[in-house]
This record gives C-alpha cells, sequence and structure tokens, in this order.
C-alpha cells in the first residue's frame, strides 16, 4: 500500500539540557506500522539516544502519548496510514507539559492536577464493613461508568488550549475524575470535590471547545462531565442540594 | 509544530469568542451615537445619513451577523452546558429548532 518503501519521520529531539531541534529520518514503511513503531525504530536503528516512553504497547497504560502532526495521539494505537501527510510524519512531545527530553513530557503537573481536584477515593467504609452494594442501573453509576476508563494519557490535556493559556487550569482528565468520584456511592466527601473544582482555575475556567471529546483516544466525554460539574457547583452555590 | 485543532466545536468556539469581541468593541460607539439623541439632535441626523453608504450598511449587516452568530452560540453552550441532555437527545432538540424555525419562516415570509 505504501507509494515509497520509506517514511519521512521529523522528531523533535532537545530537553532543558540540549536546545530544542527537529530532526528528520528515513524509516521504512511497512503495511502494518503504528506510530510507536516508527519511533522504536528510530531508537533501535538509527539514534538509540532518542528518548520516548512507552510500556503496554495496547492502549491500556496511557504512557506513549506524542503530539503527531499537531494533535495529541497514542501512539501505540496510532496506525501510521491514518496519519500520513503525504509520506510525513512530524512527531513531538505532548503540548502543554514541561519536555524532560526529546518525546518524553514530564507528566508531574498533570497528575498534581488529578490530586488537587480531589481525584482520591473518600471512603464511606472501613475495611471491618461489609462491601457496599452498588446499582448498576442507577443514573449516578451511569455517570461514573462513562469516565471511569480514563488512562491518564493527558492527550486531552494537551488537546486543551484552556491548559495552555491558564497555567491554574486543572484540565479535563482531572475535572472528569472528579465527576466520576462525585457521582460514585461509594465516595463520602462530595463537597470537598466541589470545593476542590469550584475555586480559580476549576470548572468554570472551561470554555467548552470540546478539543479533549474530539481527541481522547478512549472516546471519553471530559466536556461533558465538567459540563456536570459547572451544574452541581452552581446548584451549591444557589442553596440546592443534588 | 503546528497545532491541528480545527474541529466543530473549537471553530463554534473561535466564532463566539471573534464575535463576543467584535460585539464589545461596536457596543460603546453605538451607545455614542445614540446618545447624541439627546445632546445633539441635528448630529445625530448627520450621523445617520451616513447609514445610506453602502460601507455602512455592509458593516450593519456584519454587526446583525455578529449578533445572531454570538446569541445562538450563546444559546448553544448554555444548552450544551445546564441541560444534562444525551447526544441523541440534542441532535433531536437541535432538529425540532431548526424544522420550526424552517416552518415559521416559511408562514412568515408568506404573510409579508
Ligand atoms: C445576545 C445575547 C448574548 C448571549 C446569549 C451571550 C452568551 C455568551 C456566553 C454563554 C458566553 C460564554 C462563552 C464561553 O464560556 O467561552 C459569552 C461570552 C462572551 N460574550 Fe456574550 N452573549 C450575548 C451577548 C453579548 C454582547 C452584546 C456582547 C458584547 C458586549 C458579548 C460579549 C462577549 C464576550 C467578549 C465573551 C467572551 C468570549 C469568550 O469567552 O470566548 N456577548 N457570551
Ligand atoms: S471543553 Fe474544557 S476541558 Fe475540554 S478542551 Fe475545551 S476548555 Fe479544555
Ligand atoms: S480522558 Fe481520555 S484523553 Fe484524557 S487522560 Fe483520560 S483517556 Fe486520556
Ligand atoms: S504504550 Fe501503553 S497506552 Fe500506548
Amino acid at each position: 500500500m505504501p507509494e515509497r518503501d520509506h517514511l519521512t519521520v521529523t522528531v523533535q529531539r532537545g530537553g532543558p539540557d540540549a536546545p530544542l531541534r527537529p530532526q528528520t529520518f528515513e524509516v521504512p514503511a511497512y503495511d502494518n506500522q503504528t506510530v510507536l513503531d516508527v519511533v522504536s525504530w528510530i531508537q533501535q536503528n538509527a539514534d538509540p539516544t532518542l528518548t520516548y516512553r512507552f510500556a503496554c504497547r495496547v492502549g491500556m497504560c496511557g504512557s506513549c502519548a506524542m503530539m503527531v502532526n499537531g494533535v495529541p495521539r497514542w501512539t501505540c494505537r496510532t496506525h501510521v496510514s491514518k496519519v500520513l501527510d503525504g509520506n510525513a510524519i512530524e512527531v513531538g512531545p505532548l503540548r502543554n507539559l514541561p519536555v524532560i527530553k526529546d518525546l518524553a513530557a514530564d507528566m508531574d503537573p498533570f497528575f498534581d492536577k488529578w490530586v488537587a481536584a480531589e481525584g482520591m477515593h473518600h471512603p464511606t467504609r472501613t475495611r471491618d464493613d461489609a462491601i457496599e452494594a452498588i446499582d448498576p442501573v442507577a443514573m449516578e453509576r451511569q455517570e461514573a461508568n462513562a469516565g471511569i476508563e480514563c488512562i491518564n494519557c493527558s492527550v486531552c490535556y494537551s488537546a486543551c488550549d484552556t491548559v495552555a493559556g491558564n497555567p491554574d487550569y486543572l484540565g479535563p482528565a482531572a475535572l472528569q475524575r472528579a465527576w466520576t468520584l462525585y457521582n460514585d456511592a461509594k465516595d463520602a466527601d462530595r463537597d470537598a470535590i466541589l470545593d476542590a473544582v469550584s475555586g480559580k482555575g476549576g470548572c468554570h475556567s472551561c470554555h467548552s471547545m470540546g478539543s479533549c471529546t474530539a481527541y481522547c483516544p478512549n472516546e471519553l466525554d471530559p466536556l461533558s462531565a465538567i459540563a456536570g460539574l459547572k451544574r452541581a457547583t452552581a446548584k451549591r452555590f444557589f442553596g440546592g442540594r443534588k | 509544530m503546528k497545532v491541528a485543532r480545527a474541529h466543530p466545536l473549537w471553530l463554534a468556539y473561535l466564532l463566539h469568542r471573534l464575535s463576543g469581541l467584535g460585539l464589545a468593541l461596536f457596543l460603546p460607539l453605538h451607545f455614542w451615537v445614540l446618545s447624541m439623541a439627546v445632546t445633539d439632535a441635528a448630529r445625530l441626523d448627520a450621523v445617520l445619513t451616513l447609514t445610506e453608504l453602502p460601507l455602512v450598511k455592509a458593516a450593519e449587516f456584519g454587526l446583525v451577523f455578529l449578533l445572531a452568530v454570538h446569541l445562538f452560540g450563546g444559546l448553544r453552550l448554555i444548552a450544551l452546558e445546564w441541560l444534562p441532555w444525551s447526544a441523541p437527545q440534542k441532535t433531536w432538540a437541535a432538529a425540532a429548532v431548526a424544522g420550526s424555525f424552517l416552518v415559521s419562516t416559511t408562514f412568515l415570509l408568506q404573510a409579508i
């Protein structure tokens, strides 16, 4: 299927210890090839100093996300044939995060905000109590289910222009996590969640531009989750209860 | 690397911001001209004759367009954020609004 037997792959090199610069490689083209395969080929055959990150190779761990032709993507499940621009691809580290080196972005701010949004479990019971029965068809449970497949890949965080413009903004993944826990019958502190997401940089900073939902590789919908938080915080502000 | 982001919701966001800024720039001018009705009616008339100019007519059309775009864009955002509807429900609601708009404007056009 490829017209030529090589791809022209431009990779962003550098980081805090070396100047940022693009470097171009000719990589053999195959019928079935992911962007991660291409990056691995460069590291294994052309330049062993190329730094990048991956683990599972099957879309589970969320560690391989990079910018591919201007769009954040999970590279292990992105076929080259889907993203080729002519015969070329441009690969860079995720946007909106500091670069460690080459294609590896520093995920710390992303995970720090996950915690800042109260994306943590507030238990209702202790280990000595019986396990709480969960009604799988309850409305709240369905809201919670919609967000639980998040793999923390930070694709949405890189896609979001509000994150780019406002360093305090918690970002789509952390806010979606907060909404998931808010709807979880096993979470005991909804007020702490609403406190965490209603301040500066919280859910009301979101402009509903939907890049998070458009690019989430797991087809999750942080845009709608954040809208849920907007309604819940506003209801609480005006004295209503959910 | 150039960031690619031209999906429909992002374009709608861009349109909303540009139309909002356009309106914010225009409104002070608008109120200033209106204020002439109380301060200097002759000057208001002079300014109003300007509205006969094709360029000013085109600009006015642009403003009404901006307001329409911003109004419907704003209503869209309010519906998107405040109504906990599912995607198919929103599609049906939008189709219903578009359909009734079509029918009602058809009647309106026949009436005039
Ligand atoms: C006609 C009724 C109007 C409605 C329903 C409306 C609705 C909205 C909404 C919902 C937003 C929030 C958008 C966001 O979160 O990104 C917004 C933003 C804005 N509006 Fe309006 N608006 C209206 C009239 C106006 C007028 C007359 C002006 C001019 C003074 C204006 C200027 C703006 C500006 C500058 C923004 C910020 C744009 C942004 O954040 O992207 N709006 N409007
Ligand atoms: S909808 Fe909100 S969180 Fe998603 S990309 Fe837009 S501003 Fe960011
Ligand atoms: S919401 Fe989607 S894009 Fe964002 S971190 Fe989770 S899986 Fe990745
Ligand atoms: S390597 Fe695990 S998601 Fe891509």
